[in-house]
This record gives structure tokens, sequence and C-alpha cells, in this order.
């Protein structure tokens, strides 16, 4: 990755031309050259992840043993959390529709929230903490016993063995895991619905997705492909990129958690400004 | 500017320089390391010895001057490129850097299956056997290497190094953190598969036995250039204040 461009030089270019330059804005220029070569690595390392994505001798066994990692390490939690959202979603409801004499809508009100928000925000969430941690902690550690250095004299291209396979796992995986979340949210919905009513499951299912259609499915569905991309991708770049001592894995696996926390969000954010515009 | 390696040169550097940020690693280097030769690199912790190794094989890329290795010129080759000219070389890193979510076995086959791909599975595993012969660990083939000793991790590491039979071997620290009795065990290794392969290696170390025991050649660095080069012999006559504070161990002997 490119170095900034040290103080020194830009004092001696500043000397050159016969310019006053205060310490204080020297720095303040010093941050902002580091700030954009960061930016820039950021794009390089996006460049070269797609470029490698679509390049021949694709690692196969790399990507379905993360999907595997991805996928089934984090079914139990996505199960359990899924599951008390829509319960909790249900019996927070209940009480709220009940004075409106709307109880009947809360199987509907219940599944268009868990499909649209909080099936798939809850699960980029839970997986921006367990996958993107691990991704940073794991290269990051890579990184400073230098094994990623010992895959580049092995000829193996480090970002196609190690950044590809966990980036399109983890976009593929989040999906699946969302639509499970979801899945098992209603279950939690219909256990909540019957605490204080009575409700068949079939009538259940049948009243939730009785006002769903299919533009709540498609940009709920779509988004959850870019919260997986960007989980991976921040998980990896914080990874991949960390310093060379022990507290960079640290740091690494601290830092990808909350940018891509945030960066769900934010996608999230984008995600439904889209979707309201086009429908 | 290009330097050119002669018939007897493998690696030829010339007026190598590198800096992180303010910091001048590397601040004038020249040398070259000839066929079959072991070549030392001695200095204090800091004076750029690692980046140098590095540098070679552009794990860090140099800021100016020349490093010709094999007739390529390191600094100008192109990605597919690079990945041929590291194919004949070997870097044994300073922490091993075995692969830890891979088997001892897993981590030999691994540069085998991409650097030599014309070998089918019984030529890999007679390779993966031998090479574990080579370093005298035959036993630990199913182990993870956090099962393993420091000294069997540098051996194993050893062993995936010279599995792809390189023509070059750039040796990290190798002796670092080791008992005496396994740095030397480790030392007489570089010396057996200098033997047995005819590689040319460029060993980093301030381990003065290692020193004595492979050295075919010393070159000390001092802030980020050559102080002296010369032979052992040279290097323990030598009178000069600095050289005989890395050298005076023997001499208290």
């Amino acid at each position: 990755m490119k170095q900034s461009i040290p103080i020194n030089k830009i004092k001696s270019y500043a000397i050159d031309r016969s310019l006053k330059v205060s310490d204080s804005s020297i720095k303040q220029s010093s941050k902002f050259n580091l700030f954009l070569v960061n930016t820039a690595n950021v794009f390089l390392f996006l460049g070269k992840v797609f470029k490698n994505t679509f390049s021949k001798n694709f690692e196969f066994k790399e990507f379905i043993k993360h999907c595997f990692q991805i996928g089934n390490k984090s079914f139990g939690l996505i199960s359990v959390t899924g599951t008390i959202i829509g319960l909790v979603l249900t019996i927070q409801s209940r009480p709220v529709l009940l004075k409106f004499g709307a109880v009947n809508m809360l199987p509907n009100m219940v599944a268009i929230s868990l499909i649209r928000e909080m099936g798939p925000v809850i699960t980029a969430l839970i997986c921006a903490g367990k996958i993107g941690s691990s991704m940073g902690a794991e290269l990051g550690s890579m990184r400073v016993t230098e094994q990623i250095d010992a895959l580049e004299v092995s000829s193996a291209n480090p970002i196609k063995y190690l950044i590809v396979p966990r980036v399109l796992a983890a976009t593929l995986m989040i999906p699946l895991l969302s639509i499970f979340a979801v899945s098992l949210g209603l279950l939690g919905s219909w256990l909540g619905t019957n605490i204080k009513g009575d409700l068949s499951f079939t009538l259940f299912i049948t009243q939730a997705f009785s006002k769903v259609e299919f533009i709540d499915l498609i940009p709920a569905i779509i988004k959850t492909f870019f919260f997986g991309a960007v989980i991976g991708l921040v998980g990896c770049y914080k990874g991949y990129t960390a310093g060379r001592g022990t507290e960079s894995v640290g740091i690494a696996a601290n830092t990808a958690v909350v940018t891509a926390s945030f960066l769900v969000i934010l996608v999230d954010l984008i995600a439904v400004q889209i979707t309201d515009l086009l429908l | 500017m290009e330097t050119t390696t002669t018939n007897k040169q493998v690696i030829s550097i010339k007026n190598l320089k590198k800096s992180f940020g303010d910091l001048h690693v590397l601040t004038d280097i020249t040398l070259h390391l000839n066929k079959e030769e072991n070549l030392v690199i001695l200095g204090k912790s800091g004076t750029g010895k690692s980046v140098l190794i590095k540098c070679i094989a552009r794990l860090l890329k140099a800021d100016e001057g020349s490093i010709n290795l094999l007739g390529e010129e390191v600094n100008d080759l192109k990605n597919e490129e690079l990945e041929a000219i590291r194919k004949k070389i070997g870097f044994l890193f300073q922490s091993g850097a075995l692969y830890d979510s891979m088997t001892v076995k897993e981590n030999l086959e691994f540069p085998l299956r991409r650097i030599r791909k014309e070998l089918n599975e019984t030529e890999i595993e007679a390779k993966v056997k031998e090479a574990l012969e080579n370093v005298g660990l035959e036993d630990v083939l199913n182990k993870m290497p956090s099962e393993l000793s420091g000294g069997m991790k540098k051996r194993i590491s050893l062993a995936r190094t010279i599995i792809v039979d390189p023509e070059i071997m750039l040796y990290d620290e190798p002796t670092t953190g080791l008992d005496p009795v396994t740095a030397e065990e480790i030392s007489e290794l570089i010396n057996s598969i200098q033997k047995k392969y005819k590689t040319a290696s460029i060993i980093i170390t301030h381990d003065m036995e290692c020193v004595r025991t492979v050295a075919d050649r010393i070159i000390m660095l001092k802030e980020g250039s050559v102080y002296k080069e010369g032979s052992l012999k040279e290097f323990e006559d030598s009178t000069d204040p600095y050289i005989i504070s890395f050298f005076k161990t023997k001499k208290q002997n």
C-alpha cells in the first residue's frame, strides 16, 4: 500500500517556494493526505477483489469452506435471534393494536416489518459482529505472522485465495441466513400471538402474507446481498491491511465490526430511499 | 538504473534505497549473491536486513535502485512475471509463517500444488515425504502447527520452502528464538540443503554460531548501507570495534 507524504517533504516544498506554512496546517494537510491515500487504497483493494473475482482458477474449495463456516456456524445464533425478534415484536405490538381494535392485523404487520426491515438488518448486524470480526482477526493475525507474505512467495495470490472466497461466501450466505431469520421470526410471532390468543399456524401464515407482495420481498432480498458484500469486504480489508504488531489484530477486528455495522445501516438507508423512489 | 547478473551471480543489487515515511531504512545497498553460495547478512536489529530480503522477493517495493534476480529486474516485473520468478525462490520467514488452519501435510502440499502443477498425487506424496525426511520430522504429518514446538515449526517451514526445489533461498533469522542445540541443528540443515540442492542462499542473522556454521561470505550492514564485506576469517581478524562487538563471543571463549 502507498505511503503518506512525509511532513518534511511538505516543509521543503513550502520553503522552496518561500511560502509561510504553520506546523498545524502541515499536520492538517498531512492528515488530509493520509485520508486521501487511505481512500485510494480502499478503491484499489475493491478493484483488485473485483478483478480477481472474475479471473480464472477460482478457489472453489475455499469458497465452499467459507460458506460452511459463515452459514452453518451462524445458524444457531440466527435461529434464536430470529425467533426472539418475531416473538418480541408480536408481544410489544399487540396492546397498541388492541387499543385500535386492529389485533387481526398483527400477523400482517409483523410479517411486513420482519421481511422489509427487521430480518435483514438484524441478521446483517449480527453477522457484522460475528463474521466481520472473525475475518478481521483471522486475516490480521495472518498478516502479523507473515502467513500472507508466505502465500505471496508461494505464488498464491492472497486476494484470490483469501479475500474473494470470503467476500463471495458472505454475499451468498447472508441473504440465506436472512431468509431463515425471517422464517423463524414468523414462527416466533405465531408463538407470540398464541400466548394471549388462539390462532392456528395456517391461519396465521395466511393472514401474515395476505398483504405481503412481491414488491416487499424483492428489494429486501436484494439489499441483503449488499449487506453480505459490505460485511465481507470490510472484514477482509481491515484484516488484510492490518499493521504488523499483535495490537493491530485487535484493532482490525474492532474496526471491522464498527465499520461493517455502520455501513450496513447506511446501505439500508440508501436501499430504503431507492425502493421508496421506485415504488 | 539497470544491473545485470553475470553467469556466476544469481542476485545483483545496486544502490538500493527504501524508506518508510521519514524513516530511511536502506540508504544505499550494493551487493551480489553467487551461485551455490551462502551469503550471511549481519547487522544490528533495525539496520534493514529483513527489509532488504523482502525487497528481493518484492514483498516490499524498493524506492530506488536495482535488484536483478536471475536476470530479471524485480522492480519492473508485472504480476504474472513476478509469480513466475517467485517460483524459483524460497523464503524462510522469521516466524515460520506456517498456515495455522492447515495440517503439516496440507502446509507442505500447498506450494507444490500451486508451483509444481505437473505433479500427480503419488509424486506429491513422495515429495512431502522427502521434504520431511530432509528436516528429520517424518511423524508429524497430520499435526496442526499449534501442536509443534518452535524448532519443529522452523523445520516444517524449511521443508515447505525447499519442497519446490528453489534456486535461491532467503532465510530471515532462521535461528532466532530457538535454544542453542536446535539453532545449531537448523544451521546444519541450511548447510546440508545447500549441498544437496545446490541452492544459493542469503541468510539474515545475528546469531554468531549460525554465522560460523553457514557463512561462505559475510556482509555487514550499518545504518542502511553495506559496512564491510569479507570472509568469516577477515571478520574474525578485524580490529574494527563495531565488528569486534559482534564477534567477541568467540574471543571470550
